[in-house]
């Protein structure tokens, strides 16, 4: 094979940040012409790879080659100027202009800086290749994620880029936009560009794609055609025979006559929750299971107190809440660990010791005065007792690896024992050793008797660290289950049974 | 989604962080000692008791006010009614010497600070809107009141009972300097050593994560804006005490000279870090210039640009270290 026929080259590639080697010495070929996949289970390193090559993470090992040339500068921009575009989960447009002026921005036709017209001829050009139906009028700010994603995609095509990454380009799609996203892919191959496919969808990825590179921890497995592939023979793959997660073995459930720590009765809130009603007990691990947006985050913030209950009652060691705030409820032992701990959990700006404090000052303060010493104490305990490293008191935070990040944020809580604990997503992003660390930690807070409510987009970890679960759809809770009786396909299916069910009744009411 | 939660794109290069750090955590206090130096060779009449007790007794009541604004920068927030506040103060607690009781005046100044900062605060926090936009309009009120106080005219306040606070010697030390000394104290004790402390820094550093901590960041917020009024207050009695007269355009433009002061020092205009010895110097460092000028008698015409390039120079060092 002569060298031009490989779009790009990866060489022996790896990605450090901080502590955590997030990608190890991968080598990919990506063929030209073809659409080429890269799958793999959450933090198994996909998208990273899809930014090296757009541009936005410099490799620091290994070597990145685009038609035979090597790579040395990596930005988004110089990337472009090789004709590599990414086009993201977090998309990247401009909201206050129209879908016109994003697609032509820096390419606007123009003559020494004066713009002048012909925008709109190009843009009905590239239509043709594109059949998107978007008005090109139209201000992007009022347009759904769907069509602001088209919008991204004209771009790449417009700035006529010979190698297009995409990232979950499904994700925000209904069945039918994918299938016109895969119609356009067909037609950007044919005119001979590369695409790199990144996504969690399977079936997506069997029709549509010529070759794929299955990703596990930051390691490449395998690359192959995708001729003779099964979704099982992929999901395989992307495990691993044996999975290498152990999951520690949960305390027994509390009696069932034991009164709960918290409790919603035919709770409904603004932001979208409907008639939940749950239990969870001391020393109980209460999942959450459902896909992202069915209401999984909305119910753990709801018993913290940081969204209004609109109807229905709350119950915290059976006293009725009104007017809950978080203040409150964290008084009354009441932990949220937050889903985006660098946003919503982690004061970066600070050292460990003051984010560990945070939530609990008054236990090492009289009248509002710290006891350094005491403080000191109860920080080391934690450093210690969750193995945190950078091992030290006043570690910066921000340069921490997520897992110890996590750590650090679950410190903050299990520093004082809360009564109700809420997982947002403990796990996510994090190494395994970490991961196994916060699983253990679960368990520590269940057999203490911390009655726990456990969230995460994976279900199988829900499923093996929770005695309970209810399954959500669309800010309802249609099901409750023993865990251990549920499997995690059998749950996804119920899952989609259920939203699709939905879908059905609400046609038939609108109808 | 391989959302990894990385810390962005950190290389960690030690070494040159390590200067970019050192330099960002004491640049004042470098450019400081540089100054005492220079200007102690330069003129035999610098490095004398007098001469310095003299440029902290001038200071003190920028210093005070730049010591409580400190927590307000900490904590996220930004305050242009100081020098509004400093007015309403000189005025009310003139008003009150001459007319009431020069002991309940010196008292009522702080008091009517904080209540003015407290104004602040609710609006800022009730509302939801930026303390910038808030504290410029109040700014423009509490001028108006301080005007219509007085009805535009000054008041003369020549009362011992009053004027000791700013004219007073204990030994060597003006009141003023042992009032701000101590002002300075309480305001590191709260905020290195207390709970409200801790809350200001986690306020300004990550807001949303302060509240899902429990801490009622609305509380924190207005709380520092009190203490920033209540200091106004304060700075505003003691120039009155100072000048024996009170006069309702006294402390134009002092709320920026504060600012300038805080972040000067180095206290990050973002929020969440910063400390009061950072304001302190930033202040001694702006009335060092102003010293040496009038020391070596250069042309005052200078003064402001020299200060103005200083300012420049030291933020545009802390920044180019922050930047890692």
């Amino acid at each position: 094979m002569t060298p031009t026929d490989i779009a790009v080259r990866v060489e022996g590639v790896a990605k450090s940040f901080g502590n955590t080697r997030i990608l190890n010495d991968i080598t990919i070929d990506f063929h030209a012409g073809s659409v080429h996949a890269l799958v793999g289970e959450n933090g198994a390193g996909k998208s990273s790879v899809g930014k090296i090559i757009g541009g936005y993470y410099s490799a620091d090992e290994g070597t990145v080659e685009i038609f035979g040339d090597r790579v040395t500068k990596f930005s988004p921009r110089d990337a472009l100027m090789r004709g590599v575009a990414m086009i993201h989960q977090e998309l990247q447009l401009v909201p206050e202009l129209t879908v016109l002026q994003n697609v032509f921005l820096g390419l606007e036709t123009q003559r020494a800086g004066v713009l002048l017209k012909g925008d709109l001829t190009r843009f009905y050009e590239l239509e043709k290749t594109c059949q998107f139906g978007l008005d090109p009028n139209a201000r992007v700010a009022r347009l759904r994620i769907a069509e602001r994603q088209k919008v991204e995609i004209m771009r790449a095509v417009a700035r006529e880029a010979r190698i297009i990454i995409m990232d979950e380009p499904t994700s925000s799609l209904t069945e039918d936009e994918a299938d016109r996203l895969h119609a356009l892919i067909a037609r950007l191959k044919a005119q001979g560009t590369t695409i790199i496919y990144v996504s969690h969808f399977l079936d997506h990825i069997i029709a549509n794609c010529d070759r794929v590179t299955v990703m596990r921890d930051g390691q490449v497995i395998r690359t192959d055609p995708i001729a003779g592939e099964t979704k099982q023979s992929l999901v395989d793959s992307m495990l691993g025979k044996a999975s290498e997660i152990i999951w520690p073995e949960l305390p027994p459930p509390p009696p069932a006559d034991t009164p709960p720590v918290a409790e919603l009765r035919n709770v409904y809130t603004q932001t979208g929750l409907k008639d939940i009603s749950l239990t969870i007990r001391p020393g109980e691990v209460v999942g959450l299971i459902g896909l992202v947006g069915s209401g999984r985050t909305e119910i753990g913030h709801a018993l913290f107190g940081a969204d209004r209950i609109l109807s229905g009652s709350y119950l915290l060691e059976g006293e009725v809440q009104t007017g809950l705030t978080i203040h409150k409820a964290v008084k009354r032992g009441v932990a949220l660990v937050p889903e985006d701990r660098r946003k919503q959990g982690l004061v970066l700006t600070q050292t460990t010791r003051p984010n560990v404090s945070l939530a609990t000052l008054d236990n090492i303060a009289g009248l509002g005065i710290l006891k350094p010493r005491a403080e000191r104490q109860r920080v080391r305990r934690m450093v210690e007792h969750f193995g945190i490293t950078p091992g030290r008191v006043d570690g910066e935070v921000a340069y921490y690896s997520g897992g110890n990040q996590q750590k650090v944020l679950l410190s903050k809580w299990a520093v004082e024992r809360p009564k109700l604990l809420i997982l947002d997503e403990p796990s996510r992003g994090v190494d395994i050793g970490a991961r196994q660390r916060i699983h253990e930690f679960i368990v520590e807070m269940a057999a203490s008797g911390v009655g726990i409510l456990l969230i995460s987009s994976e279900i199988e970890e829900v499923i093996n660290l929770s005695h309970r679960g209810y399954l959500m759809s669309e800010g309802r809770i249609f099901a409750e289950e023993n865990s251990a009786d549920l499997g995690v396909e059998q749950a996804l299916n119920r899952i989609f049974h259920q939203q699709s069910a939905n879908e059905t009744s609400e046609k038939g009411v609108n109808a | 989604m391989t959302d990894m939660n990385m810390p962005g794109k950190i290389a960690p290069r030690i070494t040159g962080a390590r200067i970019g750090h050192f330099a960002q955590q004491y640049g004042v206090l470098i450019i400081i000692v540089a100054l005492l130096i220079g200007l102690s060779f330069a003129s035999d009449s610098f490095f004398t008791a007098r001469n310095l007790l003299n440029i902290l007794n001038q200071s003190a009541p920028l210093a005070i006010i730049a010591c409580a604004l400190t927590l307000v920068i900490i904590g996220g927030g930004f305050d242009l009614s100081t020098g509004a506040i400093f007015g309403v103060a000189s005025v009310s607690a003139g008003w009150l010497a001459v007319n009431v009781d020069p002991y309940l005046a010196i008292i009522a100044g702080p008091m009517i600070g904080l209540v003015l900062g407290a104004i602040n605060g609710i609006i800022i926090t009730g509302f939801g809107v930026h303390s910038f936009l808030v504290t410029l309009a109040t700014s423009l009120v509490y001028r108006g009141i301080a005007i219509l106080i007085t009805g535009g005219a000054l008041i003369p306040v020549r009362i011992a009972e009053f004027s000791w606070l700013g004219r007073e010697r204990i030994g060597m030390v003006n009141v003023a300097v042992i009032v701000f000394l101590l002002f300075m104290l309480l305001m590191m004790f709260l905020l290195n050593r207390t709970t409200f402390g801790r809350k200001v820094f986690a306020v300004g550093g990550n807001e949303e994560a302060a509240l899902l901590s429990g801490v009622r960041t609305n509380l924190v917020k207005i709380m520092t804006f009190c203490l920033t009024g209540g200091a106004a207050g304060l700075a505003g009695v003691i120039a009155v005490s100072r000048i024996s007269m009170a006069e309702p355009q006294a402390g134009a433009g002092m709320e920026l000279e504060a600012i300038a002061a805080v972040i000067l020092g180095g206290t990050s205009i973002m929020g969440g870090s910063g400390a009061v010895w950072r304001s302190v110097s930033g202040v001694l460092l702006i009335a060092l210039i102003g010293n040496g000028f009038n020391i070596l008698n250069v042309n005052p015409f200078f003064k402001d640009l020299t200060t103005g390039v200083i300012i420049v120079i030291a933020v545009a060092l802390a920044a180019s270290a922050s930047r890692r």
